[in-house]
Formats: structure tokens, C-alpha cells, sequence
């Protein structure tokens, strides 16, 4: 259909390509895709039932419900993660472990000592902003070392991701405190009443934020002006150091909201699994997004849709009966299907193919036609 | 880092040092301050030989993955599915020897096509479709982690006794014995794996520096148009490095088969990001064109002292060493961050 009408009139055909040329096309012909796949396999994918859960309360249920909330912690850290990749040209490897840092910050505020407290040693968010801070200290210290010292950011960052895991244990005493207070398990889970989960609103929190402050700051043009030419930007008045610096720190704080969440949803904490291998789909979101991984020019909006289409594509995977150690593999596969056909080169060559093919397809439409 | 300039600035590099051969001398000198301050303090182990070639009997395989990824490093890429390549590897060939009833011979010839096809498969999205490294190796890596698990998600070890053999050859080195408590003689050995990695790291040493194609890794890692101008392919240049990152991945996988003797989803997990470390310890620059293997050899040699000390003060809690590794890398990148830096400005 769409291509009937590509070739009969050539002003659709134009709007079409445009479209397509747009960044955000690959992340949403994925999606759409997947969609597709899944409403052929079974239709019930879809379908979204308002049950009670254990705590009697009313909840939504259903595969839809399950990716917008278990995307939330990737698309919170897409966010910040696209900042870095556009400023400062590289990615950051250590969010990971910096979550795995700031969910034992976050307990150890709330638990003191013990750790199996009856009543919490600090009201919550206390610890949630203590939480932040801290990860924005380590989001700093990689900054300061990828912005002042001209380090690599993977390089820069590969410290952090070796040693957070261990800091992250260190903090707690290798102990793995569990909280028992119902009311710290709402920002994880439910809030009793709301049927919605709450990592939902918190992500949605993040966005609105992030788009506030895209729209009334120059940070975004400044950090794509810092990625494409650190000197130049200089020249122009703006200081790439601190840009990359702030970019760093906005991650730090994405990675204290991540890890409040993915706290928050167990109670606890499990130091060397909690958020593994978060970083590869946080990077993979940012590159399905469209944006260049070498830094400057960036679309958030395609980088936080990426995340979601990364935890589609998880949670099909999933329904398939894919086993999670196995998961990696296909996932890799649709990956490389995605990258290949986004990749400039293979775009450039499929344009001209086309080129060759459309007009011929015109002629055999016209002498259908005229049949 | 570019000899941009002219006349004067060839003066002075032919007195002063290449940035290559200044961050190798650091990382040699580093090392063995590590080595002799251990064996001064901490007598009891760093004494025998035999400590220092169990470091190279337990890291052959790193040695040789650190230097596929040196290469890659070099000409301006990275590659970090080599962990789980190698996992991949270890886990076929085990499944090959013991289910298959295969031998020694077809499974270390299905680690080498197993490292190529990935080489392949790698470099062509890399070099041909100008895909970013990160993402292609970033895939490769899931892939591969998911196909071991795919092959076999157990893990089990190898009864082969052919193989058993081939593990458990020891060459002995005269003259490095120590003597026991008991007054008996133990002669000092190493396994067949290092002499694989360090017959590699002769190799690659010299293609590096005489070859035409080694030579083709620092330019176009230095500066890829440059280097197209000076009638370098350089598609194919990275195409190559990838392909030989990879190969070598295969061997070391193999390396490390023979050393564990067991296939295990977890075999040499995180060995991407080790090999990534040994590699900037030993003066290779992830921006490309500054490197040298051997300078990777003693990153990895550096790497593992500093762990066996660690674990030898009796901090044994497993974060101290991931702690210890993290800060070393910290210190040996500011340590080059700033004598590059300083080196840069006396000249301009």
C-alpha cells in the first residue's frame, strides 16, 4: 500500500522519505515491528487486565504494563547517557556499578548499622537525595577525569566500573540489608491505590525535568557544540570542560534515580548482579536512538524511545520462552539487523537501489493500470 | 600527537622519546618497582621463580587477548567481546572433545574458526559499513555470551585424555628449581600456553614494527585520512585488525581451555575489560596510534602482580583487589595523562 502510493504520487513518496530520513524513524519501524511480530504470534500481548495483587490491592497487569515499568531505570539512565555520548564523545561504562554504589548508599542511610532494621534510621527521601549526591560525586569524578585530564571517557570510566561493585559491598560491610518497611516498597512497586507502578511516574518525572531543561538552557546545544568541536566551542565562549563535567554529573544523578528505583523494587540488594550489563543497553539505547556514538549532535527523545524498544524487544524475547542466559544472543542478533540498516553507508547504497527500482516498478503499476 | 610540524619539532623527536616508547618505559620501570618491592617486603612467595611463572602460567590467555586488543587499539578501534568469545571457545571445544568424541587437534581448529568468523563478521560491519566498533563488538559480545549458553549452559569438565595429556604437560625450566621445606628439589615450570603467548608477543612485536601492515595500524589509528593519503587502505587495515583480534581471541580461548579444562558460561568473564586494562597499563591509547606489545605483556604481568600482592597481604575480601586494580589503572592513566600533556607543551 505504502508503496503503491510512494511511486503513484510523488509528493507522499517525498513525505515518506523524509520520514525515513528522520533519526527517530529506526527506534520506531523497530517498534513497530515488534508490534507487528507480536500481534501476529498472539494477540494477547496486549491485553491489559485490572487485577488484585497480593497486598489487595487494584493493579494493572499486563505484558504493556510489565516493559513501561521495567524500562524505567534505562530509560532514566538513557537520558543522562545520551548528555555524555554528545558532549564528551564516549560512553560511560561504570553506570552499572555506580548503581550498585548508590542503591548501598541509599540502605545504609535507611538501615544505620543494623541490617535488618525494625524502623528506619532516616526518613526516605533523605536517603534518596543522599543517594543522588553521592552518585553524582562518582558521575564528577569520572567527569573531572574525562574532562580536565583528557582522558578517553571509557578508559576513564573502566576505574570506576572495576572497583564500584567492591566500593558498593565495602559500604554495607559486605552485609546485604533487608528492609522490611512496607511504605519503601511503593516507589519500587505500587502505591496502594494507584494501579499504575511507580517507577512509571518516576521516569516520566525524569523526562518531563530533562525536557524543561533542554527547552529553557542551553545545555543541550552547548554539550553538542562541546562534542563536535571542544575547541571551537571554546572560541565561541563556552567551556567544554565544564559542559563535559555537568553532563557527567547529570548522569551521576540519573544513575541515583535508577538506583533508588531498582532498590526500592526488592527491598534489598545483591551487589555483584544488581543492574549487570545495565550499561551495554543503556549505550545500545543511545546508538538505536540514531545518535552518533563519536559525540555531537543528539535527539533525546529517540534515545529514551530506544530504551523502550530495547525492553520491548527483552520482554517478547521473554514470551518466547527465550532463557534469560540465552537471551543475549538473539538479542544481538536484532541489534546488528538494526545498527546495519541504520548505518549511513547502507542507507547511501539502498537509496540508490532504490532509485534503480522505483521507476521501473512505476512503468509495470502503469501498464497495470491501463489493464 | 601528530608530527604536524615541521623541521624543528623532527629535531627535537629524534633526541627526545616517541610518546610509544616513553609510556612503555613507565609501565616497564612500574613493573619492576612492583616486582622487586614485593619480593623485598613480602618475602615468602615472591622469592621462588616459580611464583613469577605461575603469574604467566595463570595469565597466557590474557597475554595474548591483551594484544589482539592492542592491536585494535592501535588502529583506533575496540573490541570487547573477547571475554566472551573466549568463553564461547572454551565451551565448544569442550562440548567438541567430550560429547562429539573429537580430538585435540579439530577443537583447537575450531577455536581458530571460531575466532575468524567472528573477525569476519566484526570487521566487515566495522571497516566496510563504518558502523561504530562499540556497538558491532558490543553485539558480538552478547552474541557470543549467548551462544555459550546456547551450546551448553552447564558447566562441566573434560575427561579427553588426549586432552588431559596436552593439559597437563609441564616444561621445565633448568636452573629455576627451588627447594622445599622438606629438602626436595621442585623443579620450576610453565605450560604449553605460555609459550604460545609469548611466541605471539615475539610476532606481533616485530610485524609492528617492520612490517608494512603494522606500520598501517599506528597511521591509521593516528590519523585515518592521513593515512588514506598516503596510499594506506584503510578499510582493509581495520578490517585486519579486527580479523587478527579476533584469531587471537580463538587462540587465547583455547589457551585458556587448556589451563581450566572445563567449558562454563562464566569461563573468563570480564576478560574484555582486563585486556582493555593491561593494554592502557602498557601504554597503548584508546585514541589510537600510540601502543606497543610489549608494553601490553608487562601491563598484564603488572596487572596480576598487583593482584597476587594484594591477596598475599592477606586482604583477601574479594573488593580489595578489584579496589587496588581500579586505583592502579587511575594512577598509571593520570601518570600518563600528565606526561603527555607536559611533554606536549615544552614542544609547543
Amino acid at each position: 500500500m505504502s508503496e503503491k502510493l510512494k511511486t503513484t504520487n510523488g509528493g507522499v513518496g517525498s513525505f515518506l522519505l523524509r520520514i525515513v530520513r528522520q533519526q527517530i524513524f529506526i527506534p520506531i519501524a523497530a517498534l513497530l515491528i515488534l508490534v507487528l511480530f507480536n500481534l501476529i504470534m498472539d494477540p494477547s500481548f496486549f491485553k491489559i487486565t485490572l487485577s488484585t495483587n497480593s497486598a489487595g490491592n487494584p493493579v494493572f497487569s499486563g505484558y504493556l504494563i510489565t516493559i513501561l515499568d521495567n524500562a524505567s531505570e534505562l530509560a532514566i539512565l538513557a537520558i543522562g547517557m545520551t548528555l555524555v555520548t554528545a558532549s564528551s564523545g564516549g560512553q560511560d561504562i561504570s553506570v552499572g556499578s555506580a548503581i550498585a554504589i548508590a542503591g548501598s548508599v541509599l540502605l545504609r542511610v535507611l538501615c544505620g548499622t543494623n541490617s535488618r532494621p525494625e524502623v528506619l534510621q532516616a526518613p526516605i527521601i533523605v536517603a534518596f537525595l543522599a543517594c543522588c549526591f553521592v552518585a553524582m560525586l562518582f558521575g564528577g569524578f569520572n567527569g573531572i577525569l574525562v574532562a580536565y585530564f583528557r582522558i578517553q571517557p571509557m578508559v576513564a570510566t573502566l576505574i570506576l566500573y572495576t572497583a564500584g561493585r567492591s566500593i558498593a559491598a565495602w559500604i554495607n560491610n559486605n552485609e546485604l540489608p533487608i528492609i522490611s518497611d512496607p511504605t519503601f516498597g511503593y516507589y519500587g512497586n505500587f502505591i496502594p491505590g494507584i494501579p499504575v507502578p511507580t517507577p512509571i511516574f518516576i521516569a516520566l518525572a525524569c523526562m518531563i525535568i530533562i525536557a524543561l531543561v533542554l527547552k529553557f538552557t542551553n545545555l543541550g546545544l552547548y554539550a553538542q557544540a562541546a562534542g563536535i568541536n571542544a575547541h571551537s566551542s571554546r572560541l565561541n565562549g563556552i567551556n567544554p570542560e565544564v559542559i563535559k563535567l555537568i553532563s557527567y554529573m547529570i548522569l551521576g544523578i540519573c544513575v541515583g534515580v535508577a538506583g533508588f528505583i531498582k532498590v526500592t523494587r526488592f527491598s534489598t540488594i545483591n551487589y555483584s548482579v544488581v543492574a549487570k550489563d545495565i550499561e551495554m543497553d543503556a549505550i545500545l539505547a543511545v546508538a538505536l536512538g540514531g545518535n552518533a556514538l563519536s559525540g555531537g549532535k543528539f535527539n533525546m527523545g529517540a534515545s529514551i524511545f530506544g530504551a523502550y524498544v530495547i525492553q520491548f524487544l527483552t520482554t517478547t524475547l521473554y514470551k518466547l520462552n527465550v532463557t534469560s542466559t540465552a537471551l543475549p544472543a538473539y538479542k544481538a542478533i536484532v541489534v546488528i539487523v538494526l545498527v546495519v540498516l541504520s548505518a549511513p553507508t547502507v542507507r547511501a547504497k539502498l537509496s540508490v537501489l532504490w532509485k534503480k527500482i522505483a521507476p521501473k516498478k512505476d512503468v509495470k503499476e502503469a501498464s497495470a493500470d491501463a489493464a | 600527537m601528530q608530527p604536524k610540524e615541521n623541521a624543528p619539532r623532527l629535531k627535537q623527536n629524534r633526541v627526545g622519546m616517541s610518546d610509544t616508547n616513553l609510556l612503555l618505559l613507565i609501565t616497564i620501570v612500574v613493573f619492576f618497582v612492583m616486582y622487586t618491592c614485593a619480593v623485598v617486603f613480602l618475602k615468602s612467595g615472591f622469592l621462588k621463580p616459580q611464583t613469577f611463572f605461575n603469574i604467566l602460567n595463570e595469565n597466557a590467555a590474557l597475554i595474548i587477548l591483551s594484544c589482539g586488543m592492542s592491536i585494535v587499539m592501535i588502529s583506533g578501534g575496540i573490541d570487547i567481546s573477547v571475554g566472551t568469545l573466549t568463553a564461547l571457545v572454551c565451551m565448544s571445544c569442550a562440548v567438541h572433545l567430550d560429547h562429539n568424541g573429537g580430538n585435540v587437534v579439530t577443537a583447537a581448529c575450531l577455536a581458530l574458526a571460531i575466532g575468524l568468523a567472528f573477525g569476519v563478521v566484526q570487521g566487515y560491519l566495522v571497516a566496510y559499513l563504518e558502523i561504530q566498533p562499540f556497538i558491532v563488538t558490543l553485539a558480538g559480545m552478547f552474541f557470543a555470551k549467548g551462544m555459550t549458553t546456547i551450546v551448553n549452559a552447564t558447566q562441566f569438565n573434560v575427561a579427553n585424555e588426549q586432552f588431559q595429556a596436552l593439559k597437563s604437560t609441564r616444561i621445565y625450566v633448568p636452573g629455576m628449581g627451588s627447594v622445599t621445606k622438606k629438602g626436595i628439589y621442585v623443579p620450576a615450570y610453565i605450560e604449553i600456553g605460555v609459550i604460545v603467548a609469548l611466541v605471539i608477543v615475539v610476532v606481533l612485536f616485530i610485524v609492528l614494527r617492520r612490517s608494512k601492515l603494522g606500520r598501517g595500524f599506528y597511521a591509521v589509528g593516528g590519523n585515518a585520512q592521513s593515512a588514506n593519503m598516503l596510499g594506506i587502505n584503510v578499510k582493509r587495515t581495520k578490517f585486519l585488525s579486527h580479523i587478527i583480534c579476533s584469531l587471537l581471541a580463538g587462540i587465547g580461548g583455547f589457551v585458556y581451555f587448556m589451563h581450566v579444562g572445563s567449558g562454563s558460561p562464566s569461563h573468563a568473564s570480564g576478560a574484555e575489560m582486563n585486556a582493555i586494562a593491561s593494554s592502557i597499563i602498557g601504554g597503548t591509547m584508546l585514541t589510537g596510534g600510540v601502543g606497543n606489545i610489549v608494553g601490553t605483556f608487562f601491563g598484564v604481568l603488572s596487572l596480576s602482580t598487583i593482584k597476587n600482592i594484594v591477596s598475599s597481604l592477606g586482604l583477601d575480601e574479594a573488593w580489595w583487589t578489584n579496589i587496588t586494580v581500579a586505583a592502579m589503572i587511575c594512577i598509571f592513566l593520570l601518570i600518563q595523562s600528565i606526561v603527555l600533556s607536559r611533554k606536549n607543551s615544552k614542544k609547543s
